[in-house]
């Protein structure tokens, strides 16, 4: 097995009396696209709120790529490398698409308030290759069309696709997806699983929240599942796909 | 020990007035998740409505037992404010609903910008006294004094919030207050009237508001076009102290909010060596207000904040 | 741009630059100078409602006391130059110790804030504003360092050498009463204050403070440091409000704490809102119109109604506020995104109002 990019373990939250995860343990290989699959309310979302930041977790361990990013804020996790899009889609509505990727670089570039004033020859050429930068992304993701469009006028797909370019320009290595594919029809879902191997194949990693069971069998190299706020199962496709658990907590069969 | 006592005595008093005004702030608070900044206003026109109504009869000649005249201003009063309470609702709340968060903000501005205005307009801007037909006399309880007067004003602080607090429990409407409160769409598919249980709200509250504002006055024998301001001030931050949106905390934070200022106006002295004097007491308010926003945000009795505040 | 579109533009500037240039000729020749000196006062207003649009326009937070900033400014100018403690530092010295006392202030305000949003941060910033005018108000005793409720006098003007901005200047024939002198140091300061802020909005930062107006935790997952962008937007908007309180306090020769009360801290920011939050050139308008239109408003109420009813009915300055109320009140429901909004706003205000009916229809 490849190198190990993100490693969690035991990861607990609990939000009053609901345990949320209880002992998640998580491997992610570098360079493979990892779905983490399981039921409404499993606490998918949670784990990638606490992953990202967003959520302080109770109790674990949590290291990416070198770096302990346990309890750390949501701008550190970022700066160590890992991005992520929203399910509910959350952009800046009232800025362009250009100007959503622009804010993406904020990140990898420098200017202060005062090279804003002074606009001295090394932030404007900060600020041209930040141009040019969430230009490419536009184009890599394949919406330069609208890149002068408010993210709020763009359509649904495009949206999506606008969100996946603004977290690609921080440079991650880790790409954590929340349900891209929620509302798509089959042929956007399908540009879209090109559109993830093509990011995997340019060497950034993939963790992938989904509903649609077969589209994270087709694409994923690794898959985890999640139920009740606990692993019940991991694996590559084909032994997860015949797991008995999973198979139970799909299906619902014998749960109180 | 006794100007402990006396200290915790007015600030009983204060208190009380303040948890009658937060209930307004925080009932408009607990339907429509904003805050209404002109309601400090609506306790000035109470106040200053009670005044003219017992000066003219007194003027009159008209010689009544001083809590007779009271009460019928305030049977003017309540309804005046009543219906200025409808008022701003249906023209600084009810065409901005959907509409960014800073527009009500600003319309509530400009309406009590507006209605200090229209008080000086019809008042002046001097302090208005009260009519001398009260009885303040004082009575002296382990080296503490209170006059009768300042009993009437907690008893009937108390009555009226248990008063409303069983209307919220027991009936329809309280009934229909809460259900709006919680889902003002699932409430309006139930068959509740949402704009007319808004409307409720802003009116009962600014009743509230008006016999609060009669107390504010005849507390300190005066009322003046720009008493609103402060005394709304100190009253948000009881309705916050207590956890906004919550009547129960309401009344808690006012009578424990009242307490503070007034232990802090007493012993400030003492604190800071002389530094600081009684002329800051308007500062602990303000203190107390950003100290639980910070630190405890839900305040004391408070549920969980919503994400918009 | 073609060459045509390049000379109308450049045509535009001068003549607009000649306009500014001659205005104090101008408005002072026809109007007197008294009117001279309420454009000076709309030049501050312009540099005030440009600080406090960082803090509410760009970056979205809204900030009910920063007329404190103003003050902090002021009462270093006030307190450092003025026989109040005997003093005389020159203003070189005095603006920018100001401006870095309000934008500390701006920190101290800012930090214990960062976890509010909304209504609440409004009230919280307002009693801040509030605490630091009872401070004013009341550091008379038992040390006098404010000289409390009667405030500083005899602030010296701003000089420099032999040069002085607070007596006429004689440049050979050509003579500039005081009024003219400020005028246009305001202007050239506006001036900057617009450039910088245009500047600050269309960088990095600027695009940081949209963001995290538009969506705090999306701005966060893109790597904002939200803590640092919030205290950022609170510092510079405070270090535009201390810069000009020293101006306003060498302009005036005085200064006391009822010139910080609250209603300022209202009228700056509706000079903000009903210009157009966010857009640089709508919020110059307000503070222009929001200063100018009262002033029109005092000079022309008591004569109107002496001609109309033959007596005063209503006192001037309480119709000029009733006014300003009302107008508050029906700008927001006429014309929510301001009198001259960016065009994105316009839109986004117009689209809220269409939901808005839908939903009702």
């Amino acid at each position: 097995m490849a190198e190990v990019l993100l490693k969690i373990e035991g990861i607990n939250k609990r939000f009053g009396g609901l345990q949320a995860l209880s002992g998640v343990n998580l491997e992610i290989p570098k360079g493979a696209i990892y779905g983490l699959i399981g039921p409404n309310g499993a606490g998918k979302t949670t784990l990638f709120n606490v992953l990202t930041g967003l959520y302080m977790p109770d109790e674990g361990s949590f290291t990416f790529d070198g770096h302990d990013l346990f309890r750390a804020k949501p701008h550190k996790v970022v700066a160590a490398g890992i991005a992520r899009t929203f399910q509910n889609i959350r952009l800046f509505s009232e800025m362009t698409a250009l100007e959503n990727v622009m804010v993406g670089r904020h990140i990898k570039s420098r200017a202060g308030a005062l090279g804003a004033v002074l606009r001295d020859p090394r932030t404007r050429a900060e600020e041209a290759a930040i141009r040019e930068k969430a230009w490419e992304l536009l184009e890599y993701v394949g919406i330069t069309d609208v890149a002068d469009d408010l993210a709020r006028n763009l359509s649904y797909g495009h949206q999506r696709r606008l969100e996946i370019a603004r977290a690609l320009a921080t440079e991650p290595k880790l790409l954590a997806l929340d349900e891209p594919a929620a509302g798509m029809n089959p042929r956007e879902t399908d540009d879209l699983k090109h559109l993830m191997s093509k990011i995997r194949d340019g060497g950034v990693t993939i963790l992938l929240i989904e509903h649609d069971v077969k589209l994270v069998m087709g694409l994923c190299d690794r898959i985890a599942v999640l139920d009740y706020g606990k692993r019940i199962a991991e694996g590559v496709p084909e032994t997860v796909r015949k797991d008995p658990k999973v198979i139970e907590a799909y299906l619902g069969v014998a749960h109180e | 020990m006794d100007i402990f006592l006396q200290q915790i005595l007015n600030g009983l008093v204060v208190g009380s007035i303040y948890a009658l005004i937060a209930l307004g702030y925080t009932m408009v608070y607990g339907i429509m998740g904003l805050i209404n900044f002109a309601h400090g206003e609506v306790v000035m026109f109470g106040a200053m409505v009670t005044i003219t109504v017992i000066s003219a009869l007194v003027g009159a000649g008209v010689s009544l037992p001083g809590p007779l005249l009271v009460i019928i201003g305030l049977l003017i009063a309540i309804p005046a404010c009543m219906l200025i309470g409808f008022t701003i609702e249906r023209i600084a709340y009810r065409p901005l609903r959907g509409a960014p968060r800073l527009a009500p903000l600003i319309t509530a501005i400009g309406l009590s910008i507006s209605l200090q205005q229209v008080a000086i307009l019809i008042w002046g801007r001097n302090y208005i006294p009260f009519p001398p037909i009260l009885n303040h006399d004082v009575i002296t309880f382990l080296g503490a004094s209170i006059t009768k007067l300042q009993i009437v004003i907690i008893a009937l602080c108390l009555l009226i919030m248990v008063g409303l607090l069983t209307m919220v429990e027991k009936t329809k409407l309280g009934r229909a207050m809460r259900a709006t409160s919680q889902n003002p769409a699932v409430a309006g598919l139930m068959g509740v009237n949402v704009n007319s249980i808004i409307s409720a709200t802003f009116v009962i509250g600014s009743g509230l508001g008006a016999v609060a504002g009669v107390m504010v006055a005849t507390n300190y024998d005066q009322a003046h076009y720009y008493m609103g301001y402060m005394i709304g001030m100190k009253a948000f931050t009881a309705a916050v102290l207590g956890g906004i949106g919550n009547l129960g905390g309401a009344v808690c934070g006012g009578i424990l909010l009242g307490i503070i200022e007034s232990l802090g106006a007493g012993y400030i002295g003492d604190l800071t060596g002389g530094f600081l004097g009684s002329n800051y007491q308007d500062v602990f308010a303000f203190v107390v207000l950003i100290l639980v926003l910070i630190f405890r945000p839900s305040g004391l009795l408070g549920e969980k904040l919503a994400d918009r505040a | 741009m073609t060459n045509s579109t390049l000379r109308g533009k450049l045509g535009i500037y001068l003549v607009s630059a000649f306009l500014l240039a001659a205005q104090p000729f101008l408005v002072g020749g026809f109007l007197g100078n008294s009117w001279v000196r309420i454009i000076d006062f709309a030049l501050l207003y312009i540099m005030l409602a440009l600080g406090l649009n960082i803090v509410v326009g760009f970056a979205g937070l809204l900030d009910m006391g920063y007329i404190a900033f103003y003050a902090v400014g002021a009462y270093t100018y006030g307190l450092l130059s003025s026989p109040q403690f005997g003093l005389h530092l020159p203003f070189y010295i005095t603006i920018p110790l100001g401006a870095v006392c309000a934008a500390c202030f701006g920190l101290l305000l800012g930090t214990p804030v960062l976890r509010l949003k909304g209504d609440y941060l409004a009230i919280v910033t307002l009693g801040f504003g509030e605490i630091i005018r009872i401070f004013m108000n009341n550091l008379n005793q038992p040390v006098n360092i404010t000289n409390g409720p009667q405030g500083v006098n005899l602030i010296d003007p701003i000089h420099l050498g032999g040069l002085t901005l607070g007596k006429t200047m004689e440049i050979g024939s050509l003579s500039l009463p005081v009024v003219y002198l400020h005028y246009y140091l305001f202007l050239a300061l506006s001036v900057l204050v617009v450039i910088l802020a245009t500047r600050l909005q269309r960088s990095r930062i600027g695009r940081a403070w949209v963001a995290l107006r538009e969506d705090d935790i999306a701005a966060a997952a893109m790597g904002i440091n939200i803590r640092n962008i919030k205290l950022l937007a609170f510092a510079l908007g405070a270090l535009s409000g201390g810069i000009a309180g020293g101006l306003f306090a060498s302009f005036q020769g005085f200064i006391s704490p009822e010139s910080f009360g609250l209603m300022e801290s209202i009228m700056i920011l509706a000079m903000v809102v009903l210009g157009g939050m966010g857009h640089i050139p709508g919020v110059v308008l307000g503070a222009v119109v929001l200063t100018i239109a009262p002033e029109i408003l005092r000079d022309t109420i008591g004569p109107m109604q002496m001609s109309t009813f033959g007596r005063m009915i209503v006192d001037p300055e309480n119709a000029r506020q009733l006014l300003f109320g009302l107008a508050l009140v029906v700008m927001m429901l006429v014309r929510p995104a301001g009198m001259w909004p960016s065009k994105r706003r316009a839109l986004e205000f117009s689209d809220a109002k269409a939901k808005a009916r839908a939903q009702k229809g």
